[in-house]
């Protein structure tokens, strides 16, 4: 047949050798590359003490942010939750109160909001649809724990820390 | 027979089983470390400083493990299985002397639980007994998968063996003794078998190889093929023996290699050592030496795991029975030939 482009290649396949039948060389060819393997710099991360790097694009935990002055930027409008692939949002919606002026930026707040981690597959939908800026998955990797239940975290684990706290 | 004597091979025999088991708990260690280090890694290093309590751990682990005999299984033979395994690997090493008499308490001590004239045939009474355990134990899991790992083991076995038993006749040619003794003490200094008998160790080492179902010779535990070959229905520390016999195995067939071919604890300059550090010391530095040649030989049963992959099974035989057997019988021939020569003329 003939070849459409010229990068074809024919091969030969040629009988091998005596040398090569005893295959003991080529054995004590792969041996000396693994021996040398033993004292190449190793590649390990000693990961709980030492984190690599994330990617700029890294999804991890979700974080409720806060603006300028300090107030939850969160309105519980519910898009995240609408947008949800995986149904892992949940959350009750509250008036603000007078006086309370200083703790959210709009008049409705999340009085709770929870993430069920387990079922959270980290797409990043929520934050793609969220009008207000409020929620971001720009966290580090969700900590393992031995019971199913303390992976719904609240708005204790997911508002970030107050400025006043952060500047302390 | 004076009670001394029995107190003495009492405390002796108990000495090198403490041993055997120490290296082959501490041999599963090395074997995690030097894969990760053949592979740029780094290993166990949680369990104490460096992991070396990581044996204790994997131990303690397998004791705890919940145990399953599968209801349709032969409940005796079930259990035999893996106690033959580690039975028949721990007596082997009863023949094999660690080194010369030594003089302690002001009596002089052989450092051999038994220095019996057939030595080397006892040995290969052993080895051929180990495959018992896990025929038996691949057999009464009534699992297929087992019962193929067992096939694999036991024909594979008795193929090997062969080579390896005629590779052992040449020798016999060279050292004129079945004794273990007699063989090591002929290597005195630096007069080794393996540079008489070349062709002969590279034929025992690869049989060493698949009688210890070693890779590239692990084909009755094949993980891809056969799930886990014949201990697929094991848990708990059956499953523990059966994996810890082939450690023990390994430090048998790595002191035998070393006492057959690599003057066992004879070394070079060790009738200036002997003089130099007394009748006590002496031999406890041949025993040392021994026992730098075992771990030696481990570091390289080790070493070939990590480098070479499995035969397919059909290579397996056509080595066995085409290659290996051929080689082993020219070179009886030969040595029979420069014997003949040598002594003759």
């Amino acid at each position: 047949m003939e070849a459409l482009s010229n990068r074809k290649k024919v091969l030969e396949q040629k009988p091998m050798n005596f040398w090569e039948r005893m295959y003991l060389p080529a054995i004590f060819k792969g041996m000396a590359i693994t021996f040398r393997h033993m004292f190449k710099p190793k590649e390990t991360v000693f990961y709980p003490e030492v984190q690599r790097e994330f990617s700029e694009n890294w999804r991890g935990m979700h974080s409720l942010k806060r603006d300028e002055e300090g107030r939850e930027r969160c309105t519980a409008c519910g898009l995240c939750a609408l947008s949800c692939p995986a149904e892992a949002i949940t959350m009750v919606a509250a008036e603000r109160k007078k006086g309370e002026e200083a703790l959210y930026r709009e008049e409705k707040y999340a009085a709770t909001y929870e993430i069920n981690m387990l079922r959270c597959i980290f797409c990043g939908l929520c934050e793609e649809a969220c009008p207000k800026e409020a929620i971001y998955l720009d966290g580090p990797i969700v900590p393992a724990d031995y019971l199913r239940k303390d992976f719904i975290y609240g708005k204790d684990k997911l508002v970030e820390k107050p400025l006043t706290e952060l500047t302390k | 027979m004076e009670i001394a004597f029995v107190i003495e091979k009492f405390v002796f025999i108990t000495v090198i089983f403490a041993l055997s088991l120490l290296v082959a708990m501490y041999s599963t260690l090395a074997e995690r470390k030097i894969a990760a280090f053949l592979q740029d890694r780094v290993g166990p290093n949680r369990a104490g400083p460096g992991g070396m309590f990581q044996p204790l751990a994997d131990g303690v682990k397998m004791f705890l493990k919940e145990e399953i005999i599968p209801t349709e299984s032969n409940k005796f033979l079930f259990i035999a299985g893996p106690s033959l395994a580690i039975l028949t690997a721990c007596i082997g090493s009863a023949v094999i002397p660690w080194g010369q008499d030594i003089q302690l308490f002001g009596r002089t001590i052989a450092l051999q639980a038994t220095d019996i004239n057939v030595g080397i045939l006892y040995i290969f009474g052993v080895v051929s007994l180990g495959v018992y355990g896990i025929m038996i134990g691949g057999w009464a899991s009534n699992n297929k998968f087992s019962l193929m790992g067992a096939i694999r083991a036991a024909s594979q076995n008795i193929s090997y063996e062969i080579p390896m038993g005629l590779s052992i006749i040449a020798l016999l040619l060279v050292t004129n003794s079945l004794s273990l003794k007699d063989i090591v003490e002929q290597q005195h200094g630096f007069q080794w078998n393996v540079f008489y008998q070349p062709l002969g160790f590279l034929i025992f080492l690869v049989c060493a190889f698949a009688e210890t179902n070693r890779t590239p010779f692990d084909l009755p535990e094949c993980e891809t093929e056969l799930v886990g070959g014949y201990h697929t229905e094991y848990s708990s520390m059956k499953l523990g023996f059966f994996l810890f016999a082939e450690y023990i195995n390994m430090f048998v067939s790595s002191a035998v290699m070393a006492t057959l071919y690599f003057g066992g604890y004879n070394y070079p300059g060790m009738d200036f050592m002997n003089n130099l550090l007394g009748p006590t010391f002496g031999p406890l530095l041949g025993m040392g030496v021994l026992f730098i040649k075992i771990f030696a030989f481990i570091f390289f049963f080790m070493w070939v795991r990590w480098t070479i992959p499995r035969f397919r099974y059909d290579q397996l035989m056509n080595l066995g029975w085409k290659v290996l057997i051929p080689l082993a019988i020219a070179n009886i021939v030969l040595t029979g030939i420069v014997t003949a020569l040598v002594n003759g003329f």
